[in-house]
């Protein structure tokens, strides 16, 4: 018999986070930019004033260097499901492919058609058809983000489905239900806001970059107050859409939840951890302390996760070892359990081919009884089932902390423009530039709470991640992985090389 | 409504959608050709700029219709998306590749502190150019070929070794390369992008040297196009077939099953050969007719061609994606596809294809109404 291949599985693993993680160096950006042009466009559609078609085309060109290099990294995402997930393209791929189409369908002709006018059609097209082209752009990105985040939260959230033993895969039963899953509103709201955060983000801190340098007064001033306002509207609404994920997140992925928290005691009235520290080497069972030391606001956890100041939070010991007082089942039951599936279906397609409809029916009956817990049966052992504790924790509060900081900026922001002194606050300035990095960081972390939280899942409960892989040689994996990292990172260093210069350059003055 | 058709038929639905989005990608690969074009075509900074602008405003679209193909095949036909890409890796990955150097070399290439220069751009294009036309014609290729692989769904019952797709040679779909089929293939679509792109550029650019130079690399162009069609043609309609049984289902060899199969389909009969009527139509116009307008008869006839040779491949009781290691694991439309209730379900999606087409249209007609030409560089109306 052979065993898992966990280095296959860590790199396929590896190779799908890098992909990912450069893929999401350019998403947010497009996706607020995108808005802000076509809102600037607008502008400019009205007034008919050169300085607002100045403003428009800077921003729209490091629009276009941008999105560039995010349909490159993007391209790759799509075709390494089939590439590198084989198995789990079959399992799911009856549910998790239409998404993926109807994004390309209903979003990506959008983009690319209407991209081409908006760049081209300064003396081409009707300054009408021109503006809506900006619009049309700024809604096929936000539409692909739609469609993307509602396949990535049924992996987390699997519904609207059910198992067909015959063609041994999971199949869509409710396509509404797939679409307005709790966890795909929550997950497309909070991106979404967080993209414009970072869209706000990058206008300021560039435009805080011109005033340093005393260049473009007016340009960097007005592009600020436009930065700031849609900054501060959408870091609120940022909070709001996070609270909305986690709540989710408390009731479809507990395990994940108690990982963001380092939660291992589960309690009622659980407080939630504001600035902490986990204590190394803690392990599931152990009597060690979970932290070095941890601020705590009372209850809240309780509060956000159930909307109940007294309800009980499991916490990672609850959820392997099982809970009697509050209906938690063990890992250990639910192994059991999920053997039992796993054995049902090969029992099942066994006397299906012997045409034995007894044995047939009975393993039926036994499969689909312990259908829900069919992803445990494939886990060598019930420590698995638990996600990396420290990376998810320290990323979940590292990224909740920069959000309420954001809010605390764009109101500054907002405060000095209208007061009309922005361009004397330097430090102010200083850090606007620093936080467009600061922006980058907090999406990335929201992302690594999200995947590296569901761990060991690429479908929650029900397939783990070494039975989703392809069926290749480690060492192609590895190959590739390094081809990726080499390429996205030269793509990535002429992406920055060209952004500043074209930031350096300046918007163009033209006159009417 | 499409509720009422049978799985059947939604079956050959998504198996019509399938084929149309590959034929309109094989026409929008014009781009690609385009792209090995430059240098043989431009011979002054001018000249090669306004090359690369007529088709950089067309880039984004060829990009979309691969990825739309890339969606719409994993939903309505996973086990092909599971079994192909997971197992002939290396040549889907050096299609990949080709496009994401690509995507970035129209934007980079002529933008001020670029790290790796103008040259190496234009080198990724031409890459792209060459690799994607001839790699993708291969795979195709394999429709009627056949690959080696093997698909067992009880594996995933085994913990140990649970991929139910195994591709089983080492060489990881590169060995399509290596079949005078597949090969032959590759190269008429390699050579039939060269042609297209040439006529795209005498309909959209506004240059005499241009025309002129793009003319006569036509008719260099258009021999080793026939040979390598025609050769495709005949090693097809020749060859050893991969018949499903309507009701057993298994899987055999039947002599001359293409050939039977385009008799056996007169429509798609008529379809092939309008198109290659009309993809040399398009040829005759532009070389002895002096027409510009030679790239709408190729473009509608090369359509015409892909989706009847697609239509050869997965209907007529046809195994579209064969397996020569194991014949029993072929997949064919009905046993690869995805469930009823999603193949309804991405129907009604599909009805918005006419209106995605449409607004295309409309804009790509507003974008080329006027040709392009040097005063366009002057007043810094070029992107890239």
């Amino acid at each position: 018999m052979n065993e898992i291949d966990f280095t296959l599985v860590d790199w396929s693993r590896a190779q799908f986070a890098l992909t990912a993680i450069y893929h999401w160096f350019f998403v947010p950006l497009t996706l607020g930019l995108s808005f802000i042009v076509a809102f600037m466009h607008t502008i400019y559609y009205k007034t008919g004033k050169q300085e607002w078609k100045n403003m428009t085309k800077f921003w729209m060109k490091l629009f276009g260097i941008n999105f560039a290099i995010g349909v490159a990294t993007g391209i790759i995402l799509e075709f390494e499901f089939g590439t590198n997930w084989s198995n789990y393209s079959w399992f799911m791929g009856d549910i998790f492919g239409a998404p993926l189409a109807i994004e390309a369908i209903m979003a990506f002709f959008l983009e690319s058609t209407f991209i081409a006018v908006m760049f081209f059609g300064w003396n081409r097209v009707s300054k009408k058809f021109h503006m809506l082209s900006s619009w049309l752009v700024a809604f096929g990105s936000n539409i692909s983000a739609l469609w993307i985040l509602v396949a990535n939260a049924w992996m987390q959230n699997p519904v609207g489905m059910r198992f067909n033993p015959d063609t041994v895969r999971n199949e869509m039963e409710n396509f509404w239900e797939v679409l307005l899953s709790p966890t795909a509103v929550h997950k497309f709201l909070h991106v979404l806001t967080n993209a414009y955060v970072i869209g706000s983000l990058f206008v300021i801190g560039v435009s805080a970059w011109f005033l340093l340098k005393n260049r473009h007064i007016i340009f960097a001033k007005k592009s600020i107050v436009i930065g700031a306002v849609v900054g501060l509207i959408s870091s609120l609404f940022l909070v709001v859409t996070g609270d909305g994920s986690a709540h989710d997140v408390a009731q479809t992925q507990p395990m994940k939840l108690a990982a963001m928290e380092g939660l291992y005691n589960g309690e009622e009235g659980a407080g939630l951890v504001a600035v902490g520290m986990l204590k190394p080497g803690k392990k599931v069972g152990d009597d060690k302390d979970e932290y070095v030391f941890a601020v705590k606001i009372p209850k809240a956890l309780s509060y956000f996760s159930y909307r109940d100041f007294n309800a009980f939070v499991p916490g990672i010991n609850d959820l392997i070892y099982g809970n009697e007082k509050y209906g938690i089942r063990s890992t250990e039951e639910r192994m059991e359990k999920g053997k039992i599936a796993v054995e049902s279906l090969a029992n099942y397609k066994k006397a299906k081919d012997a045409n034995d409809s007894k044995v047939a029916a009975e393993s039926l009956k036994l499969l689909e009884d312990n259908y829900k817990d069919i992803g445990y049966g494939f886990l060598p052992d019930k420590e698995s089932s638990i996600p990396p504790v420290g990376i998810t924790f320290y990323s979940f509060h590292m990224m909740v902390g920069l959000g309420f900081y954001f809010i605390i900026f764009f109101i500054l922001a907002l405060v000095y423009t209208l007061k009309d002194k922005i361009a004397v606050k330097k430090g102010f300035l200083k850090l606007a530039m620093w936080s467009i990095a600061l922006g980058y960081i907090a999406s990335e972390l929201g992302w690594v709470v999200a995947e590296v939280g569901r761990q060991p899942w690429t479908m929650q409960d029900i397939l783990p991640t070494w039975m989703s892989t392809s069926h290749l040689n480690t060492g192609t994996v590895v190959l590739t992985f390094w081809l990726f990292a080499a390429l996205f990172t030269i793509l990535l260093i002429a992406e920055i090389k060209i952004m500043l210069h074209q930031i350096k350059l300046g918007p163009k003055e033209e006159r009417s | 409504m499409f509720e009422n058709l049978s799985y059947l038929a939604l079956q050959q639905y998504w198996w019509v959608i399938i084929s149309l989005l590959a034929s309109i990608l094989v026409f929008m690969m014009f781009v690609q050709g385009g792209q090995t074009l430059i240098n043989q075509i431009g011979k002054t900074k001018i000249e090669r700029s306004l090359l690369i602008n007529s088709i950089g405003r067309k880039w984004d679209i060829t990009f979309t219709v691969l990825v739309t193909f890339g969606g719409a095949f994993f939903a309505s036909f996973p086990l092909f998306y599971s079994t192909s890409f997971g197992g002939a890796y290396w040549v889907w990955i050096i299609i990949l590749f080709s496009f994401i150097i690509q995507a970035v070399s129209y934007e980079y290439r002529s933008k001020a502190n670029n790290f790796l220069g103008q040259k190496t751009f234009d080198t990724f294009l031409l890459i792209n150019g060459i690799l994607a036309t001839i790699l993708i014609g291969t795979a195709v290729g394999t429709f009627f070929t056949g690959s080696e692989f093997s698909i067992d769904k009880l594996r995933i019952t085994d913990i140990n070794d649970p991929v139910i797709s195994r591709w089983e040679t080492p060489y990881r779909g590169l060995e399509a390369a290596f079949n005078i089929t597949n090969l032959s293939l590759g190269l008429a679509i390699f050579f039939l992008s060269r042609i297209l792109a040439l006529m795209y550029f005498i309909n959209s650019i506004e240059n005499k040297n241009i025309i002129l130079k793009s003319k006569s690399v036509l008719k260099v162009c258009v021999f080793p196009f026939l040979v390598f069609f025609l050769l495709f043609v005949v090693l097809l309609l020749t060859r050893q077939g991969f018949a499903v049984d309507p009701v057993t289902k298994i899987v055999s060899m039947e002599k001359f099953k293409y050939l039977h199969n385009l008799l056996q389909m007169p429509l798609v009969l008529i379809m092939f050969l309008i198109g290659v009527v009309g993809v040399l139509a398009g040829i005759f116009l532009t070389l002895f007719k002096e027409s510009r307008k030679g790239i709408w008869y190729s473009g509608v006839g090369t359509i015409l061609t892909v989706f009847s040779v697609l239509m050869l491949a997965g209907f007529n009781n046809t195994a579209y994606y064969p397996s020569t290691y194991d014949l029993q694991s072929s997949l064919t439309i009905e046993n690869s596809s995805s469930s009823k209730y999603t193949l309804t379900a991405m129907s009604y999606v599909s009805l918005l294809v006419p209106f995605v087409i449409a607004y295309i249209w409309y804009a790509w007609k507003s974008i080329n109404k006027k040709r392009i030409d040097e005063k366009d560089i002057e007043m810094d109306e070029m992107k890239y």
